[in-house]
C-alpha cells in the first residue's frame, strides 16, 4: 500500500533505534505520553519498545475513544435501543464494550434489541431512509478525527428533510484530556505520572492542526511532537522528543507533514462547529468529570439529538473495583498491574474498556506484549 | 477508533463522492470534507469519509530525512 509500506521498513527502523540510542542521556529518564490508541496499537504491534533503550518508556495515554467511554453512557445506549420503535446504529468497536452489571450493545441485540453495526455514517442515513416507519439513531463517539462525519451526517439528514433520525452525541476533544491529564488535582492524588514529552495524534491533528498543542507546549513546558501511525513515522518522532529533551527545548513539531499542517482541515472545523457546541463537561473513564472536553449538537440542530428527542436520562454507573482501567488510562498503572487482565478480563470476555478496543492499552498487550513478559520470565 | 488509511483517488462522482482504489479495492467514499480534489490525488480515508489530501512532496521528503536519520547512530558509533 503505498504511502503505508514505505514507512514500515526495518532496516530504517534499526537505524533510527540505533540513533536513538547514539543520543540518549543514559543517566536520565525519557518518559513520552503516546495520547492516541492508533498509537498505543502500533508499539506494541510493531514490537517498538523492544527497539528502545530502558530508560526511554513510552507511556499509554487516553486516547482510545472506547476505552474512555463511561459505563453509563453503554447503559443509556442500551435502554434506549430497547424501545420497540428504535434502530441504533453503532461503529463496531462499540458492541462488546461493557455497560453496568456485564451488560453489552451485544447482548441487548441477542435479547432482541435492533442495533446494528455500521462502517459508516451513511450507512445509517440509507437504514433511516429505507425504514421510514422506524426511528434511527446514531450512536456517535470520537475524537476530532471521527466528528466531521458525523456533521456531515447532520448536514445530510437535514437536507433530505429526515424526520426519523437522530444521534446519540459523544464526541470528545482531545486537547481537553492532554490537559486534564497535566493539570488534574484528581490525577495529582491518585499518583501524577512525570511525562517528559507528548507524542501527539496523527489523524486528530489533520483536522484541528498542530495550532492547538501549541499551548501545552508553551505553558507546561513538555515537547510534542505530531506523529503518523507507521513505525517508522513513530521511531522518528520518539527521537525527535528525545533531541528536545537533550536541548532543553518544548516545542511542537511535526513529523506527519505528509497530511498535517499548522491549521488543520478548515472546511471540516467550520462543519464542526457549525453543528456541534461545548457541553460544560463530560464524564471520561479514568479522568472522570472533565471541564468543556465533549461535544452536543446545538440547539437549532435539536431535532437530531437522541437525548433531548428521546428525554434521555443521564446514567452514571460505578466501574468494576476490581477493574484498573482508570489508573491505566492515566498512565499510572500497567495492565500486567491489574489483577483482571489475562484472568477474568480478556477480549473475549472484557471487563473493562481497555480490553476492549484493539487500541485499548490492555487489550494491546495482551495481543502482543504477553508474549514478550513471558520471554523475560523465561529468561531471568 | 482513529484509524485511517492512504487511498488513491480514482474517480470522482457527484453529490461530494468518489471512488478511491485502497491497494486495488475500490470503494465509494465521502469527499465533502476536502477541497480541490483531482484524480489521482491521494487521500486519509477514515469511517467512509476523506480526512485529508496526502502531500507526495511532504511524504518524499520524510522519507529522506528518515534515510537520513537512520545512518546518524552508525556516525556517532563509530
Amino acid at each position: 500500500m503505498k504511502y503505508a509500506d514505505e514507512f514500515r521498513d526495518k532496516t530504517i527502523a534499526q537505524g533510527l533505534a540505533r540513533t536513538i540510542a547514539a543520543e540518549i542521556d543514559p543517566q536520565r529518564p525519557y518518559r513520552f505520553m503516546e495520547f492516541c490508541g492508533g498509537h498505543t496499537h502500533a508499539i506494541s504491534r510493531y514490537g517498538l519498545e523492544d527497539m528502545l533503550p530502558p530508560n526511554v518508556r513510552m507511556i499509554h495515554g487516553p486516547g482510545c475513544p472506547v476505552c474512555v467511554l463511561p459505563a453509563g453512557r453503554i447503559d443509556m445506549a442500551i435502554r434506549l435501543a430497547e424501545r420497540p420503535e428504535i434502530i441504533l446504529c453503532v461503529y463496531g468497536d462499540l458492541m462488546r464494550v461493557p455497560g453496568s452489571q456485564g451488560n453489552s450493545l451485544l447482548r441487548a441485540k441477542a435479547r432482541g434489541a435492533d442495533v446494528r453495526m455500521v462502517y459508516s455514517t451513511m450507512d445509517a442515513i440509507r437504514i433511516a431512509e429505507e425504514t421510514p416507519a422506524r426511528e434511527v439513531v446514531f450512536f456517535a463517539i470520537g475524537f476530532e478525527t471521527t466528528t466531521p462525519p458525523t456533521a456531515v451526517m447532520i448536514r445530510l439528514a437535514e437536507k433530505k428533510r429526515l424526520t426519523n433520525f437522530s444521534v446519540f452525541c459523544n464526541h470528545v476533544l482531545t486537547p481537553s484530556a492532554m490537559h486534564n491529564i497535566l493539570e488534574s488535582p484528581d490525577i495529582r492524588n491518585i499518583g501524577r505520572v512525570e511525562i517528559d514529552g507528548f507524542v501527539g495524534p496523527a489523524h486528530v491533528s489533520t483536522i484541528i492542526g498542530t495550532q492547538p498543542y501549541e499551548y501545552f507546549a508553551e505553558e507546561f513546558g513538555k515537547p510534542v511532537v505530531i506523529s503518523g501511525f507507521e513505525p517508522l513515522d513513530m521511531m522518528q518522532s520518539i527521537l525527535m522528543l528525545v533531541r528536545q529533551v537533550n536541548e532543553g527545548r518544548h516545542e511542537v513539531e511535526n513529523q506527519y507533514s505528509r497530511a498535517v499542517t499548522r491549521e488543520g482541515n478548515l472546511r471540516a472545523k467550520e462543519e464542526v462547529s457549525d453543528i456541534f457546541e461545548l457541553r460544560d463537561r463530560f464524564e471520561w473513564r479514568g479522568l472522570g468529570l472533565v471541564p468543556y472536553s465533549g461535544l452536543k449538537l446545538k440547539q437549532v440542530y435539536a431535532q437530531f439529538d437522541a437525548e433531548v428527542r428521546f428525554a434521555m436520562n443521564e446514567l452514571r454507573v460505578a466501574d468494576n473495583p476490581a477493574c484498573e482501567c482508570g489508573a491505566i488510562l492515566r498512565g499510572v498503572k500497567k495492565p500486567v498491574d491489574c489483577k483482571l487482565f489475562g484472568t477474568v478480563c480478556t477480549p473475549e470476555t472484557p471487563m473493562g474498556s481497555c480490553m476492549v478496543s484493539s487500541e485499548g492499552a490492555c487489550a494491546a498487550h495482551w495481543t502482543y506484549g504477553r508474549f514478550r513478559d513471558h520471554q523475560l520470565r523465561r529468561a531471568s | 477508533m482513529c484509524l485511517a488509511i492512504p487511498a488513491e483517488v480514482t474517480e470522482l462522482l457527484p453529490d461530494d463522492m468518489a471512488v478511491v482504489s485502497i491497494d486495488g479495492v475500490a470503494k465509494e467514499i465521502s469527499v465533502a470534507l476536502i477541497e480541490d480534489l483531482a484524480v489521482g490525488d491521494y487521500v486519509i480515508m477514515h469511517v467512509g469519509y476523506a480526512l485529508t489530501k496526502i502531500d507526495p512532496v511532504e511524504a518524499r521528503r520524510t522519507l529522506e530525512l528518515l534515510q537520513q536519520l537512520s545512518g546518524e547512530g552508525r556516525e556517532l558509533q563509530s
